[in-house]
């Protein structure tokens, strides 16, 4: 069994990675592929604490944030082709408009 | 160490490093979403390690196996192969940022170990399908009926948004 602490420290590391995609990338498919993996490192806290306190709460929290994961990318990737279709590329700047 | 140390840390290392390659490749989104996967199954190792089997399996399922795939499809439905570069600039500023975070970590971490308890003993088939199942179906049964309408309602969205022409 690994110390809990370095699986918390890896948690913080991949959702570091995760925020700097999320704020630096112009891609948006990039953008939710990054999201998806601050969702992620979020689901590996839980689960640490859920080993520590010997808890299902946090499988079962790990179980709606996938659920909800997953429903986010396919709107998201549906406002994508939506974009696409209407402005002909996938980055963010070219659509900073509410209307057009 | 121990095997299960040593799954572990391999299973981090490939993580943090599959997890930069996604975030560094600029050129290829195809490239970068198969990174991902690699994450996703290496974060599913780590899971094994937390004793949690049931999300482990559903994390290479529903992450690796429709998640990601879904992602490849549209950078390949699109042909979206080639990214724009993002704006190179501000590298020392970038280079002492991370220098602090790591440097917050590694402070982080031992505060950690002090305050948190040392991991509980399990009781029989934690984390089994289960034991998860057992409590998502009687203590948890309206947030599983909850969700079953936000996919509901994000199916209905995602058909609406892909759809040509609303008429």
């Amino acid at each position: 069994m690994p110390p809990m602490e370095h699986v918390i420290v890896l948690s913080a590391v991949l959702f570091a990675i995760g925020a700097i995609g999320a704020l630096t990338r112009r891609n948006l498919i990039a953008i939710l592929m990054s999201i998806e993996l601050m969702l992620n490192a979020v689901n590996l806290a839980f689960l640490v604490f859920a080993r520590m306190w010997a808890d299902v709460t946090g499988h079962i929290f790990v179980l709606m944030v996938i659920t909800v994961a997953a429903a986010e990318v396919a709107v998201g990737l549906g406002i994508v082709i939506a974009l696409v279709r209407n402005r002909d590329s996938v980055n963010v700047e070219d659509a900073s408009l509410l209307k057009w | 160490m121990t095997a299960t140390s040593i799954f572990f840390y391999a299973c981090a290392a490939l993580a943090v490093v599959s997890a930069l390659a996604m975030l560094l490749n600029v050129r290829n989104t195809v490239a970068s979403a198969l990174c991902l996967v690699v994450t996703m199954i290496s974060l599913a190792g780590v899971f094994l390690v937390l004793d949690a089997y049931l999300i482990a399996a559903l994390q290479i399922m529903v992450y690796a196996g429709a998640i990601v795939v879904l992602f490849i499809f549209v950078v390949m439905l699109l042909n979206l192969r080639h990214d724009a570069f993002a704006p190179n600039r501000l590298i020392p500023v970038k280079f002492l940022a991370c220098l602090l975070g790591v440097w917050a970590l590694v402070r982080l971490a031992p505060l950690f170990a002090r305050y948190l308890p040392d991991p509980a003993t399990l009781p029989e088939g934690f984390g089994g399908y289960r034991h998860v199942g057992l409590a998502l179906y009687t203590d948890f049964v309206l947030t599983f009926e909850v969700a079953s309408f936000l996919l509901l309602g994000a199916m209905v969205g995602a058909v609406m948004l892909a759809k040509r022409r609303l008429d």
